[in-house]
């Protein structure tokens, strides 16, 4: 079972950002006799929402997840992450080249600021294509006041400049540990890793998945380049409707005037009866 | 004396430039990257270099052996952000040292999970540490002390035994016979911790209420109260010792090589549809048959043989809903709207503490599609307030839900929970 584990790692290290089986199903390798494919979430969601939707049904709520991802994509730092706070509006339609547009009207708060942030509105149109092969949803997204909030150029520049030194060499794992405790010197570092994850979770998003970061389970400080801090991170992302525990590793950039850039990720199977992830 | 003068003005000055390097000094709340190293000086003067270096206090350092004479070893122990300077210092002096301790942060978390495992036991439920998680064995006993303390309101019933043989404990409040009774489980998927630890609180809560709060008092003079603090303790167990992600039983699949089938999926109720997975490696695996696991089978002829359970609460986490059912359909329940205008109050209920904010609705249209699950089955059964709770919070931390959350969590739950058994004592059927 390890080497198989193994081969199928170096295999699908050699493709540099794979995307699972829509499924997200352990590779064959990990299984054993051959199990049969797993049922897809199906024709209750097909049929379900079009024109207006509940904005406190899934639905709704997980086309407002994938705006979320994208507004971190954008606007994430080591002192700004955004969640959903509440879906006001929402609807969708089937669009003609195939697949279905929604539009949303919904709050985000930053997490950054605790319970004391305020709450930003934001309207996102979020298309999810039907193609063969899983391709990304698109969005267009508008948040109202996004300039007028608090800047954290302060704390991103003290950030950048503790760090970007050749002789930093953060290493962590954990990140929260079981009992979800986070240094604080870890906090910013946890963020990074979140708006990293969200390319991931961004890319990977379709009308049946709900992706949120379940955990970092290392941080490895790499040789700054181009004057960006290089981190290489290994998260684990947590499916909703599958409950899935998904690995992800991930190698990205951040400095203060170029945001988050994500340059290499790689899907890291876990095999499910393994106790560690194999690396 | 005045050659080491000169030696120590030059070498001073040394330090001090790099000193001057490498000044931000942070507030530290953890030891990460802090080390202790073992200094090992070969004449005097390098002792006098020590000695100067113990006075620079923007460094600092801590000696645990002060610089005396060249034949003893000095320990110093160098916060993170100093530690280049004082290697550039050593070296530059050519003084000689090793790394005693690599890292004391984690030097702290071993010494810490040691003291945690030799932790004295609490002598009573008072003495118990409600804000921090617990592992099994911790549980259990915390159980067996409540009703040793309460032996006129609270029993413990042993349900069935888990797939690794453990005992399925539940406690029983009760303070007449032949009452209907009120269940509630935490803990069915063993990751979710904040129910197990909200399960405990819970347990407390009612001993102490009862006689004090009139609600609760009055709904224990009617209703029995059945809490099944872990539902799943194999699952547990693993979740403590291996992978804190783990879901499912721990029960072997046969011809797969993975473990476990997700008690929330292996009911008979909509058993096998869509809304489970057919393969044992899934989180969502409904199992070869229904009621094939132990651990939900022990609930059913639980549910069966009692016969007058008039409210079963499931609770998991996370993402704070309040559901019902039904989960493997979308023909809306009979009880529908009562069921819906009682969850909008529970909801209401438990915000108004926090202001925590809650959804609520069926499963199948607030949640996913999910076939074989607990509350489906037991609203067939007729027990009409069958709900499923899913606590704190709603993606930033999910499983990992910091311990200082578990007393706000099971304090604005119970409100929910109080609101549900208040209705369903003022409504009998």
């Amino acid at each position: 079972m390890k080497t198989f584990c193994s081969v199928w790692l170096l295999l699908s290290l050699v493709e540099l950002s794979p995307a699972p089986p829509a499924s997200q199903e352990p590779p064959l390798a990990c299984t054993g006799a051959p199990d049969p494919a797993p049922p897809q979430p199906e024709t209750a969601e097909d049929m379900a929402s079009t024109g207006d939707l509940e904005p406190t049904h899934y639905p709704a709520r997980r086309a407002a997840q994938v705006a979320l991802h994208y507004l971190n994509t954008h606007h994430g730092s080591p002192f700004r992450v955004f969640g959903l706070q509440q879906v006001h509006k929402a609807s969708a339609e089937d669009v003609a080249a195939g697949g279905r547009k929604y539009k949303l009207d919904f709050s985000v708060t930053d997490w950054g600021s605790g319970s004391a942030g305020p709450a930003l509105r934001c309207s996102a149109d979020v298309l999810f294509p039907r193609t063969e092969r899983h391709s990304a949803p698109k969005v267009e997204l508008h948040c109202e006041a996004l300039q007028q909030i608090n800047s954290t150029a302060q704390e991103d520049d003290a950030f950048y400049q503790k760090y970007i030194s050749p002789d930093s060499t953060v290493s962590a794992r954990d990140i929260p540990d079981s009992f979800g405790n986070m240094s604080e010197e870890m906090q910013p570092f946890w963020r990074l890793a979140r708006v990293a994850a969200s390319f991931i979770m961004l890319r990977e998003s379709s009308e049946n998945t709900e992706f949120n970061m379940a955990k970092v389970a290392s941080i490895t400080q790499q040789e700054s380049s181009e004057e960006q801090l290089m981190l290489e991170f290994v998260v684990l992302l947590h499916d909703f409707p599958s409950q899935e525990i998904v690995q992800w590793k991930l190698l990205a950039s951040w400095s203060p005037d170029r945001g988050v850039r994500v340059l290499q990720t790689e899907w890291q199977p876990r095999c499910p009866h393994a106790t560690k992830p194999p690396n | 004396m005045i050659l080491a003068r000169k030696f120590y003005s030059s070498k001073m000055k040394g330090l001090l430039v790099l000193t001057a390097l490498f000044v931000a000094v942070f507030g530290k709340k953890t030891f990460e990257g802090d080390q202790v190293l073992r200094i090992t000086a070969k004449n005097e003067a390098q002792i006098f270099l020590l000695k100067e270096l113990s006075e620079q206090e923007h460094l600092g350092l801590d000696f645990w052996r002060e610089p005396v004479h060249e034949s003893l070893p000095v320990d110093v122990y160098v916060p993170f952000h100093s530690l280049q300077a004082v290697r550039v210092f050593l070296r530059y002096n050519q003084i000689q040292y090793n790394v005693m301790i690599m890292d004391v942060q984690d030097l702290l978390d071993d010494e810490e999970r040691e003291m945690v495992k030799y932790r004295t036991i609490p002598r009573s439920t008072d003495d118990f540490v409600y804000t921090a998680y617990h592992d099994l064995n911790s549980i259990y006993s915390f159980m067996d002390m409540l009703v040793a303390e309460n032996s006129n309101l609270v029993s413990k019933i042993v349900i069935g035994q888990s797939y690794e043989n453990r005992p399925l404990n539940v406690l029983k409040f009760s303070t007449g016979a032949n009452r209907p009774g009120i269940w509630f489980d935490t803990g069915i998927h063993s990751r979710e911790w904040v129910t197990q630890a909200s399960g405990i609180w819970f347990a407390k809560k009612i001993v102490t209420d009862y006689g004090r709060d009139p609600v609760l008092t009055d709904i224990l003079n009617n209703y029995d109260i059945f809490l099944e603090i872990i539902a799943n303790p194999d699952g547990f167990v693993y979740t403590h010792s291996n992978d804190r992600m783990w879901r499912k039983t721990r029960k072997p699949n046969p011809g797969s090589s993975c473990v476990g089938v997700d008690p929330n999926r292996n009911w008979e109720i909509g058993f096998g549809g869509p809304g489970a997975s057919s393969n044992p490696c899934s989180q969502t695996y409904h199992g070869p048959s229904v009621h094939s696991e132990p651990e939900v089978k022990a609930i059913v002829d639980f549910v069966k043989s009692h016969g007058k359970l008039k409210a079963f609460l499931s609770i998991h986490s996370y993402s704070q809903m309040l559901l019902y059912p039904y989960g493997y359909t979308r023909t809306s329940a009979k009880d529908q709207v009562e069921l819906h205008e009682l969850a909008r109050k529970a909801v209401s209920e438990l915000q108004s503490l926090h202001n925590t904010a809650y959804t609520y609705g069926s499963v199948i249209t607030t949640i996913y599609q999910a076939d074989g699950i607990t509350v489906d089955w037991t609203y067939e059964q007729g027990i009409k307030y069958s709900y499923t709770f899913e606590l704190r919070d709603t993606g930033r931390y999910g499983f990992l839900l910091p311990a200082d959350q578990i007393i706000p969590t099971a304090e604005e739950t119970w409100l929910a929970l109080m609101a549900i058994m208040e209705h369903t004592k003022n409504n009998p059927y």
